[in-house]
This record gives C-alpha cells, structure tokens and sequence, in this order.
C-alpha cells in the first residue's frame, strides 16, 4: 500500500500536464469544472450529513461579486488576494445565516438555503448602481503577484492556479472526513439522537461543516469568476444551485473526486448536447439524470466498486480493514 | 462510509478512468494545424440544406452554375465558416431568438445560391459559400463565454455573428479580443460596450438601445408640445432601467418642466400588471413609456386595452412593432410604435427590403420582426466588409486584419436601408429611428397600419463619436442635426 502514496501525485501530474495538452477550450472547461466542482464538493458534503442545499448559489454568487466589487471599487488585480476576499465573502454569509440553518433539517433546510440565495440574487439585481443589475459586472484578467500573464499564457495559468486551489480544498475535506469532526458529520444522518446522547453538539458540528462548505463555495465562486472574465446576478438564482445538487447526484457523494468527475463530466456534457442537439440540449440532460437516479443511484462513482464486480467477479480493492 | 479509507487507491482507479473519459472527449490535443479533420465534418443542424434546386426560372441564371467548391477568390477557403448564436430555448426565444435565426437561415442559403438582389448578387461571401453553425444563447453568460471558446478554437470558425442578451455581449466581447475572432454583435442593446473600451475584433452593425428612446422623446414632444406629465412601466432589469432613464432624460431635458409622475418596474417575465395598471390610470400620466418585449408586451397591451388605459395616456411601446403581426386587430389605436430602428413596419420602401419580406414570408407565413432585420444586418455588413477587402487586396482572399481594416467605417445596403458604422472608432453602427401610431386594422396585411410616421435622422439619435451617451443626453445633445 505505500506505493500507492505516490498516485495523488502522479494523478495531480497528470492533470498539470493535461493543462499543456489539452486545446484551449477544453482546458478552459476544465478550468470551469474545478472551480464549480468546488461548490459541488460542498453540496456533497452536505449531503454526508443528510441535508440537501438548494441555496449553493448564495456562496458562489457572493463569492465572484467579492472578487467584482473588489476589482471595481478596491482595484484589486491579485488572483490570490481575490480568491482571499471571495473565501472571506463566503465564510461571513455562512457564519450568519448557518446560525439559523444549522437548527434545520430536510425539506425546512433546502427551503431556507434557496430562499437565503434567491434574497442576494434579488438584492444583485435590484441595486443597479452598484451591481450593474442583469449586464453584471467585468471582472479583469487577474494578476499573480503583481504579473499580468500575457495572453497566451493566461489561460493555462488560471487552470493551474484553480487546480492548485481545488487540490488544496479536496485534500482538506478529506482529512476532515477522516477526521472525528468528519465521522460525525456522518453519524449526524445515521441517527442525530444518537450524536447527542454521545455527548457531542450536533448544531456545532453543522455549523463548522456549513462555513467549510460556505469558504469552498465562495473560493469557487471568485475562481470562477477569475477565469470567465464576467459575472451576472444569474450566479445566485435557484436553477445555479440546482444545477449544482444535479451535478453532485451525477457525480455521487461516494468520494470526494466524485463531484470533480461530475463536474468535468457535467461541462463536456452539456458542451456537447449544446453542439449536437442545439435545439434539445435541455432535454438531453434531463434524460440523463433520469438514467442517473433509475440506473446509478450512487452516480457516476458508483462504477468504481460496480465494474470490477460485474466483469470478473470479486471487488477490485480489497479493504485493508476487513 | 468506507470509501473514504484510502485516498490513495481512488486515486489510481477514478484519476486513470478520468483523464481517459477526458481524452474521448476532447478532439487531440495538440494545436495540430496539419490535421484539418480534427473538426467535425459539419454540423448537423446546419441550416443551409443542399443548395435547393427549385428550379428557380425567374432571374437570368445565365449558366447553372453546378456547386462546384471551386474558390473564384485565390486563396479562399472551402467554405466561409459562421457561428450564429441567438436564443433557440427559453423565454425570449420565440419573440427574438427564432426570428433571427430564421432571417440568418434563409438569408444565407439565398446568398449562397446567388439569388440576392444587388449589390449582394455574389454567391456566398465573395464567392465562398456560408457555412453557418447554430448556438442556443440559453444558459448564462458563462456558459456563453465556454460556448465562443468552443466555437473559436474548436469548430474553428471565421467570425462569430450573435448575442441578443447585453450581458452575453459584455461577457463575450472582452474574450473574443483575447482569442482574436472577429465577432458581429447583431441584437444587445447596451450602450456599453464601444463607450467604455476600444475593441479591434469586435463590432456590432445595429444602433444600441439609447436611440430609439431619444427619438421617442423627440416624437412625443412634436406629437404633444405641451408635454406636462410622463410614467414609465419598464422590466426590472438592465434594458428596462436603461430604456426609461434614457427616455425620461431626454423628455426632461427637451422639456425640463415636465412631471415625472410614475416609475414602475416589475419583475421581467410577470405577465400580470393589474397593480401598476390601476397605479398608471390614477396617476393620469399624459405619455406611458415602456420598452416591453416578447410576451411581457402582449401581455401588457391585452390587460391595459380593457382598461382605458390607451384612451387615457398616449403609450409609447420602443419595441412595439414585433406585436403587431401578433395581435393583428387587437392592437389598439393610438399606440406609438417604435422598432429600435427602420425594421419591420417601419423598414424603408426599397427593393431589397421588399425582396427581403418575400422571401421571409414564403418560408415562414408571417412578416419579419427587428431581431430578423439585425441578424440580416450583420450577414450582410460582413458579406460587404469582406468583398470590399477582396477588392482592396488585389482580388486575392483578404487576412482578417484586412477584413477587419474594411469593416471599419463601412456604409452599406441592407433591408433597413444604408447602416454606417460610424461610432467606436468605425466599430458601432448608427440608425435612424421611425416612429408611427397604430391606426385602423388592414386585412391586406392583416396588421394595423401606422399613421403619422416620422423618421428621425441617425445624426439626431445618435452621439457623436467617443461621446458617452448619458453624457450626451445629460449635455443637452450637443451636435445633434435634427429635422
């Protein structure tokens, strides 16, 4: 098992590498796929202890218009300053409204999330002045430590650069799902009663998962905004956050890949229904996700244990544990 | 859950299936300018169905002409590839979206086939056929933005004509200068882009939605010179907030005793306005002004007629002509009618725009609308900017750059009339703006026809060039030569 200790970064290689191969409109997508994979690691979260977020957009939008308002009022050009403010932006709206939320469950919390959202979308949208309403905001390409990449090599910075994030955001929600924080998170959905009579504040533990998920989302949300160059109130409305449990149901909560895989997958997906089916692409998806939730109700990651037990029989990994 | 145990081993099975699934999806990576068959032969919505043969007796047709790809320009390509994109689902597809694409799919097959009147009675683009590709404009300026990426590097088209919506514009613009794409803005009606930066690859060949506001002021101050009162009811977004600031400026500062005596913005797409209907007829404005579209606008006239609302107030509509073949004889009378330019009812009386209507209308029954004429304008702005680089470059296939040199300061014929590219430093198009008043139900073309038509000039509506336009209306128009 120790040489499997190298693959994180021979995987990580890969990907930095796939960064020079990949033509520019793909690696851009990709781009776009990690910084909303992201947000969707936060639903998936979420979704360990049984809650259900309607209302992602909320970090996502708060965190591009941090990174626009700084770059319009502050001039702030810095990609790590932005992604700074948008991690701030994101843990200062969940530190206020997880206050309410983490006293809710199930349908109460889903509704609660969105309506939180749609309350910033309205608000985007209605201070014109400020926001410039629906023509959104222009956000400039950004500069790492005071350098302007030329143009030919900003987009490939802004994938590393996001890659580089999205590494260091997997591989902290990994070490706090291992961690006990993170096991109560999951003992949080088995039996909540249970939690509490073990002697552990199941509201606190929400609560610190629901600012790691509002910290994430906002860095998605300014990563995001860094590398689209434009941002629209349309980031905080229900159909984002919609697309964004979509995309986590399509990548399954079995890992904490999966909601990149589904966001990587969802974005060439759609690309492509765009392309083929200019006319439909609408339904495509919804056919999709219909195949999802019939066929794989674990998403996409549920092929990892499913393939190797159809074709030959016995599981691929034997578990070190047992 | 256990699968969480092990970062490592996911690592191996999940990274390995990852990057192959992004291998299949992604055409061979590297630039590769040898391998021409990287794109995808065609696309399959493409409109243009092979060059139909309809026998066509009418017109010389001195040879026929087989489609032979032969090149008549040395060094063309095949085929002159076009990204349209316009909105093909959601809301404002049926009003704008389709017309548009309707007017590019058979505006183009006519060019390819060489049956467009003078002087575009070239086939395709100096001889080079069109090949268009169709994008739906649905799903987000960031996802448009993904979308142009795909079409430039991708599909590798040639230019990109589209964007309805101003922050699909805003957003796309700045990126079509990053990847040196020569792109046609041909329907967003946000008087931002060329007033607040420079573009070299883009330009956009109808007028931004500043003018027809001002020439509704204009309008109404001849119509009413004692003008006391105004209101609006605009949607709360960008356009409907622009439309009535540009409006109300230009009434006040023409008039500055004028009485501001509503402002009503509801949520776009609401489709019921009985509060600010009931608000509009106890505050008896003498003029309504709203910028209304689509089904917002049906909507609107259907629930004010009942009313009074038309009898009470003149109601000025700045997008109104796209109801009229709509509603045929329940438009009410004495709306004044706007079409942000000389499109659809109010398009000149010429030979192309007569030729234009026919050939719409054979195809689709009804008449075209303003996002058709825009769409019409940019096919053919583009169709003129290349030929005449063709001929500035010695008869030989024009770069970009020359292309792009034509463009600039271009006049050109359109269905609209003559389009001069003469703001943004030859980048943005001026229009005149006509204005008419619904009058009595003619079943010969079963619309209402429009009376007192008045054409404001595109030196009276427009500002001069590298004047901001709310600076313009803010200093009282300075430079505009009215009628």
């Amino acid at each position: 098992m120790k040489s499997l200790r190298i693959l994180p970064w021979i995987l990580a290689g890969v990907l930095i590498g796939l960064g020079w191969l990949l033509p520019g409109w793909s690696r851009f997508l990709l781009t776009l796929a990690l910084a909303r994979g992201l947000v969707v690691l936060g639903v998936a979260l979420l979704m360990q202890a049984g809650l259900v977020s309607f209302g992602q957009g909320l970090f996502f939008a708060a965190g591009a218009y941090a990174v626009g308002f700084a770059m319009k009022y502050g001039g702030v050009r810095d990609a790590f300053l932005a992604t700074a403010l948008g991690a701030l932006a994101g843990l200062g709206i969940a530190a206020l409204t997880g206050l309410l939320l983490a006293r809710y469950r199930g349908i109460f919390f889903a509704m609660l999330t969105l309506a939180f959202s749609m309350i910033l979308y309205g608000i985007l949208l209605k201070a014109y002045t400020i926001t410039g309403g629906t023509d959104g905001l222009r956000i400039a390409p950004p500069a790492f430590l005071g350098h302007v990449l030329p143009e030919e090599h900003a987009g490939i910075g802004q994938y590393l650069y996001t890659l580089a994030c999205a590494g260091v955001f997997l591989y902290l929600v990994f070490r706090y799902l291992e961690s006990p924080l993170g096991y109560a998170v999951r003992a949080v959905r088995d039996n909540e009663v249970r939690v509490e009579y073990l002697g552990l504040s199941v509201s606190r533990v929400l609560y610190l998962t629901y600012l790691l998920v509002g910290v994430m989302s906002g860095v998605g949300g300014a990563l995001s905004a860094l590398s689209i160059g434009h941002i629209v109130p349309e980031l905080a409305y229900w159909t984002t956050s919609g697309e964004f449990v979509f995309v986590a149901l399509l990548g399954g909560t079995g890992s904490v890949f999966a909601p990149f895989i589904g966001s990587a997958l969802f974005e060439f997906i759609r690309t492509y229904a765009y392309k083929y089916a200019p006319y439909t692409w609408q339904m495509l998806l919804g056919f999709i996700m219909l195949a999802i939730v019939l066929f794989m109700p674990g998403g996409i990651w549920s092929l990892s244990t499913s393939i190797p037990r159809r074709v030959f029989g016995w599981r691929w990994f034997w578990k070190p544990e047992a | 859950m256990v699968t969480f145990v092990s970062f490592s081993r996911h690592c191996l099975s999940w990274g390995l299936i990852f990057v192959l699934a992004l291998a299949a999806c992604a055409p061979p990576a590297t630039p590769a300018p040898t391998v021409a068959l990287t794109v995808p032969p065609a696309t399959p919505t493409v409109a243009a169905p092979a060059p139909t043969p309809t026998a066509a007796p009418a017109g010389p047709t001195p040879t026929g002409a087989p489609p032979s790809p032969t090149p008549a320009v040395p060094g063309a390509p095949a085929a002159l590839k076009i990204g349209i994109v316009t909105f093909l689902s959601g809301p404002a597809a049926s009003p704008f979206g389709v017309p548009a694409r309707n007017a590019a799919e058979v505006l183009i097959e006519n060019l390819n086939a060489g049956k467009v009147p003078a002087p575009y009675n070239q086939k395709g683009i100096g001889g080079v056929p069109i090949q268009a590709i169709y994008v739906d404009e649905a799903g987000g300026a960031e996802k448009q933005v993904a979308e142009f990426r795909r079409l430039a590097l991708e599909e590798k088209v040639n230019l990109v004509i589209g964007y309805i919506s101003s922050a699909d514009c805003l957003a796309v613009a700045p990126v079509a200068e990053e990847l040196k794409v020569l792109t046609v803005l041909f329907d967003c009606g946000t008087n931002q882009i060329f007033e607040e930066r420079d573009y070299k690859y883009v330009f956009r060949t109808h007028a931004h939605q500043v003018i027809e506001n001002v020439g509704a002021a204009r309008y109404i101050l001849r119509a009413k010179p004692n003008l006391r009162s105004i209101a609006g009811i605009n949607q709360n977004y960008a356009w409907g907030q622009d439309s009535w600031a540009a409006f109300r400026d230009s009434v006040k500062k023409l008039k500055p005793d004028v009485q501001v005596v509503g402002e009503h913005f509801p949520r776009l797409y609401a489709g019921e306005y009985s509060a600010e209907l009931s608000a509009l007829l106890a505050a008896r404005p003498e003029v309504i002004h709203s910028s209304f579209w689509g089904g917002d606008l049906e909507s609107l006239v259907i629930q004010a007629a009942p009313r009074g609302l038309f009898q009470q107030s003149i109601v000025v509509l700045t997008t109104g002509d796209t109801m009229l073949p709509r509603l045929g004889r329940d438009v009410p009378k004495g709306i004044v009618i706007a079409a942000r330019g000389p499109h659809g009812a109010l398009a000149p009386k010429t030979p192309l725009n007569d030729w234009f209507v026919k050939i719409y209308k054979d195809r689709y029954v009804v008449r075209p609308v303003y996002p058709s004429y825009h769409i019409a304008q940019a096919i053919l702005g583009v169709k003129a900017a290349y030929e005449k680089a063709i001929a500035a470059n010695g008869g030989k296939w024009p770069t970009q750059d020359q292309v792009i040199a034509a463009f600039e300061h271009l006049e050109f014929e359109t269905p609209s009339g003559v389009i001069r590219m003469a703001l943004g430093k030859g980048h943005q198009a001026v229009e005149p703006v006509v204005l008419g008043i619904t009058g009595d139900f003619d079943p010969a073309i079963g619309e209402v026809k429009l009376t007192d038509v008045i054409e404001f000039p595109a030196e009276c509506v427009n500002p001069p060039d590298g004047m901001k336009t709310p600076d313009w209306i803010a200093q009282g128009f300075p430079g505009a030569k009215c009628p």
